[in-house]
């Protein structure tokens, strides 16, 4: 069994389960992921399985070349663990169904770039008094450190700067519909990136034995 | 594209028959409450005071007085399962969406009239 796919979120909606409760979901589309190389433990060093997603019709030659085996031109290239790469071969499709419902998956993706961001909305940081004589302070970081001694600002300090367009993974999220037809997984709550954005799902890490339901 | 998709994994929860109803009208709802481990079917009946959004996620606060003239709203979703049905006792006649100010008034002065079609 493959321990991942790579998808593309397509947005979010609402659904309601056997109980009438309302859940929050994730639309992604996964695949169709195609086999591109098979990683092996004598030549590679490590075991895994390469595979690619998405249409790329702008290639160039070498791209083209080490896509061609798998019969598909695939934008991206991930590579995933799986329990025996003996089961798959060079070409092989991955759909949905990789995923059971009710299962718990960890989901990676690129969050949305939010530019320059100041202290307050990059760190929580709470900001300065509204009131009572402040000028300039009401979103100011605060003091940065102490006085000549140690007469330097400590790196990694939080301060202002570049905030999203980041790796961020989100784990333990619930899968809870498995569409195989249109090749969809809607899994509970939001995930990492825009829409249309790409998402690498995994099996979760954490919490697997202790799924519900 | 994605849009058609998500509508249509939407319309897949869409309850059937939806009787008209909008603010104003006097609707009784049956609605599904959970005791202990039995399900039952709990009535809900007073003024609907707004109808709000669309889609899956559409839905209508009713207002109703309970007893020692106590206001009580409650907002359920149109297309939830837990709802059993929605029947419509009374048509109002009222000139805006949301009846909001209902809240401010008791009595002879909440009262709304009847639509007569």
């Amino acid at each position: 069994m493959i321990q991942g796919l790579v998808g593309r979120k397509l947005g979010m909606t609402q659904i309601f389960d056997d109980t009438g409760l309302v859940h929050p979901v994730t639309i992604i589309e996964t695949g169709p992921c195609v086999v591109t190389q098979i990683r092996t433990a004598e030549k590679d060093g490590y075991e895994a399985v390469q595979v690619g997603f998405g249409l790329d019709k702008r290639l160039n030659k070498p791209e083209q070349g080490h896509r061609k085996a798998s019969g598909f031109m695939s934008r991206t290239l991930r590579e995933v663990k799986a329990d025996n790469i003996a089961d798959f071969t060079v070409g092989q499709v991955i759909t949905a169904d990789t995923f059971s419902e009710g299962e718990l998956v960890d989901v990676t993706g690129t969050s949305k770039g939010r530019g320059f961001q100041g202290g307050v909305k990059r760190h929580g940081f709470q900001g300065g008094p509204k009131t009572h004589g402040q000028s300039d302070r009401l979103r100011a970081p605060g003091s940065i450190g102490s006085s000549a001694t140690p007469g330097r600002v400590f790196k990694g300090l939080r301060m202002a700067g570049h905030m999203g367009n980041e790796r961020v993974t989100v784990q333990s999220l619930k899968v809870l519909r498995v569409d195989v037809e249109r090749n969809l997984l809607l899994v509970e709550g939001s995930v990492p990136g825009p829409n249309n954005g790409e998402v690498l799902i995994r099996r979760a890490v954490k919490g697997q034995d202790k799924k519900k339901k | 594209m994605v849009a058609q998709l998500i509508r249509s994994l939407e319309s897949e929860q869409y309850k059937g028959e939806v009787p008209v109803f909008g603010p104003g009208d006097t609707v009784r709802v049956h609605a599904k409450v959970v005791e202990g481990n039995r399900e039952r079917i709990q009535v809900f009946e007073g003024v609907i005071i707004r109808r709000r959004a669309g889609g899956i996620n559409e839905n209508f606060t009713v207002r109703r007085i309970a007893s020692h003239g106590i206001g009580v709203e409650r907002t359920f979703l149109l297309h939830s399962p837990r709802i059993d049905r929605v029947e419509v006792v009374r048509r109002g006649r009222v000139r805006r969406a949301k009846l909001y100010y209902l809240r401010g008034l008791t009595g002879k002065a909440a009262r709304i009239k009847e639509r007569r079609t």
